[in-house]
């Protein structure tokens, strides 16, 4: 029973919410990682992609349910995506065309694109804002959890609860079957293999025929979606707020960084580590040990919670000072 | 700086002949930032204090009053820096209503505040640390330091039934010396504190502290942060978590925002802040609600009450030279003279002018104490059936 508990309370604080934050941020630094070997170079703009295409979201869900639409016990807004995503590429579209092309055209080395990029995040950061505003926003409806705490324990009778929210639920399915989708498409079509071999070699690629155009296309419209569904995953599960979307490229960095930029293997393992590793080091596992049969002295923290950002920076440099290419061999250029 | 003393010369000289002269009362608040949801009811109180003594006529021998607001966004100490010297140099204020947050109004108070001579009245900087600022004189606040706040908060959960706590703190000024002044007062008074862990505002995600403060356990969890920050953040976490569900709530958390968010999952929450009843806060709230904004809303009534303080001591110092009527301010406050209510500006106007100690009570029942700031009551409230209810005072 104890060992039950034990197990319990580590579900529910660290398994649950690290693997939900962990989906998150995979799915961001997919979107990171894409554009970083395909197109090559870092889209500091991405954070605000997922607020923008998130803000989209919001706007058309309220739409939505002021026609009086609903999904049951799930959130309006995964009807809401599709469109929102397509409004957002629409937009990731036009801003290749009037800024990055050139650069491309030019031949610009990777850092003068990126400090465009860093541009095109401030115009986007206050696209967002007289857009929607910089209030905090909740835009979750339908059933709050699959299983709540009182369920729970009336359930087990065990004293330890467990909260399944349904956002965290929809998070990891919707995750799941994105990365599912975006290995399929890259492994088994044509147009997902022109877009490998162009990341490989880009002048091989255009010698086998090859059109770029249609690559730098595809490329930006699935980094894009990727980048809205975290966005409003991330929001459905917390809570939407213009800032910290500016806040969360930090940790998406990290992600896409210690998994090796390029690789989208490495972006999923990545943004898991870096989740798993924040909750669980600064976790006391006091209880647990109580549970187990021990009786700690003190609240066997490793780490106090304040330096929850130190740790994925320092697994960030140790992973650049030992394997510089990232966990999952991405590329640097 | 020539033209700042050159203006500062022509203001005292004006003032001191007599002359009916525009003057100029700067706010201070954090429009954008941590607490933007109760910034613009603050506003609005000083603005009130500011027409009240515009109706009248009296003030300085008829001179008008206006207000400039200055975005300080309470959390950034450089961009409050900026927007306090706006509104010296720019804007040409008589005086500051101001600032806001703690750690904010001590780096413009030590840095445009003091340097340039100029009175700030701070509604809400409640740290402790404020009370030993090399001030110059220049400082005051109606509203008391957290080191009271952190009995009454500790009496209040000791009260209710908590006998061990958990604490989550802002991790600044404000922040970290109320929660070391509750969980020193708590410990005092036989209570058990099992963590105190400080959070970080705007972050992405905030299960590692939920998790954290679940381990550590307790009967309650202080809240100690902003409502519309990760103070709300954590109980949402914690909340969900089934960690927690009772919370204890200071004054950066008691605010309407909390209510929308939570609701009915507050009904076993309780908190404080600080704020006054009588007949002084009843007129005030009346005065508000006419006016069209939420009296009641934290830190209104005491930003009314720095505002027309500022307004009353130019009064009784004859000038709106900041120099010179700092020294008025703690006697307009403070007894002997005749009580002074909110909504009475323009009967106290006339008295002064006519040569009568006042005694200015106002909204929340002003009382400063050395070296300028309010004595300190506060309301306790709770969230039973799904609405904030004052359910008494301290």
């Amino acid at each position: 029973m104890d060992i039950l508990n034990a197990l319990v309370a580590i579900l529910n604080f660290v398994v649950i919410p690290a693997a939900a934050y962990g989906a998150q941020l995979a799915l961001g630094a997919l979107g990171v990682t894409l554009i970083y070997g395909i197109l090559r170079f870092s889209n500091f703009a991405h954070g605000d992609t997922m607020a923008f295409g998130t803000a989209i979201v919001i706007l058309l869900t309220w739409g939505l349910q002021s026609l009086g639409v609903s999904l049951g016990p799930l959130p309006t807004a995964l009807l809401a995506l599709p469109l929102g995503i397509a409004l957002t590429a629409l937009l990731a579209l036009l801003t290749d065309r009037w800024v990055y092309r050139h650069y491309r055209q030019v031949r610009a080395a990777p850092i003068v694109v990126v400090m465009a990029s860093v541009g095109v995040m401030f115009v986007m950061n206050g696209l967002t804002r007289l857009v929607i505003g910089v209030d905090e926003i909740q835009f979750a409806d339908g059933a709050r959890f699959v299983i709540s705490v009182p369920q729970f324990k009336a359930m087990t009778g065990l004293t330890e609860g467990l909260a399944l929210r349904t956002t965290q639920a929809i998070t990891l399915a919707i995750a799941a079957l994105s990365v599912w989708a975006l290995f399929a498409f890259m492994n088994r079509t044509r147009a997902g293999k022109a877009m490998r071999a162009y990341a490989d070699n880009e002048d091989l690629a255009l010698l086998s025929g090859i059109d770029p155009d249609r690559v730098v296309r595809l490329t930006w419209i699935i980094a894009t979606g990727l980048a809205v569904l975290a966005g409003t995953l991330y929001g459905l599960d917390k809570s939407f707020k213009a800032f910290n979307y500016f806040q969360i490229l930090l940790p998406v960095f990290a992600a896409a960084i210690v998994g090796g930029l390029g690789s989208p293997l490495g972006a999923i393992a990545g943004g898991f580590l870096i989740a798993f590793s924040e909750v669980a080091l600064t976790y006391p596992w006091k209880k647990i040990a109580e549970y187990l049969g021990f009786e700690p002295a003190g609240l066997l923290q490793m780490l106090g919670t304040e330096y929850k950002l130190a740790i994925s920076f320092v697994i960030l440099i140790v992973v650049l000072l030992v394997r510089p290419t990232g966990l999952f061999r991405g590329k640097a250029y | 700086m020539k033209k700042l003393m050159l203006a500062t010369a022509a203001i005292a000289l004006g003032a001191g002949g007599a002359f009916a002269e525009d003057v100029k009362i700067g706010l201070s608040l954090g429009f954008t930032g941590p607490l933007e949801s109760m910034s613009p009811n603050m506003a609005k109180g000083a603005e009130m204090a500011i027409e009240e003594a515009n109706a009248s006529g009296k003030f300085l021998n008829g001179s008008k009053v206006t207000a400039a607001r200055a975005d300080n966004t309470c959390a950034d100490a450089a961009a409050a820096v900026a927007a306090v010297e706006r509104l010296v140099t720019a804007e040409k204020v008589n005086g500051i209503m101001g600032g806001m947050c703690s750690g904010e109004t001590i780096a413009s108070l030590e840095r445009v505040g003091v340097p340039n001579g100029m009175v700030m009245i701070s509604p809400s900087a409640t740290s402790p640390a404020l009370t030993d600022l090399e001030d110059g004189g220049f400082f005051f606040r109606t509203s008391p330091s957290d080191a009271r706040q952190g009995e009454v908060m500790a009496d209040i959960a000791l009260e209710r039934g908590a006998k061990s706590v958990a604490i989550t703190h802002t991790n600044n000024d404000y922040g970290k010396g109320l929660a070391e002044s509750f969980k020193s007062a708590f410990e005092a008074k036989g209570g058990t504190v099992t963590m105190l862990q400080a959070h970080d505002d705007g972050k992405a995600d905030y299960s590692a502290e939920v998790a954290a403060l679940a381990a550590a356990g307790g009967d309650a969890l202080a809240v100690v942060g902003y409502v519309d920050q990760g103070g709300s953040g954590i109980m949402r976490g914690a909340l969900d978590a089934g960690a927690f569900d009772t919370f204890i709530l200071p004054d950066g958390m008691v605010a309407q925002g909390l209510v929308d968010r939570f609701g009915a999952e507050l009904e076993t929450s309780f908190g404080q802040n600080p704020s006054s009843e009588g007949e002084g806060r009843t007129k005030f709230n009346d005065l508000a609600t006419a006016a069209g904004f939420d009296g009641t809303s934290a830190f209104a009534g005491e930003s009314y009450d720095a505002a027309a303080l500022i307004l009353l001591a130019m009064q009784a110092a004859g000038s709106a030279d900041p120099r010179v009527y700092k020294d008025k301010v703690m006697d307009v406050a403070n007894a002997p003279g005749e009580k002074i209510s909110a909504g009475e500006i323009g009967r106290a106007l006339e008295l002064i002018a006519a040569g009568t100690d006042i005694d200015y009570d106002g909204a929340s029942a002003v009382e400063l104490v050395e070296p300028g700031e309010s004595a300190g009551t506060y309301r306790e409230v709770d969230f039973k059936g799904g609405q904030m209810n004052v359910v008494g005072m301290r």
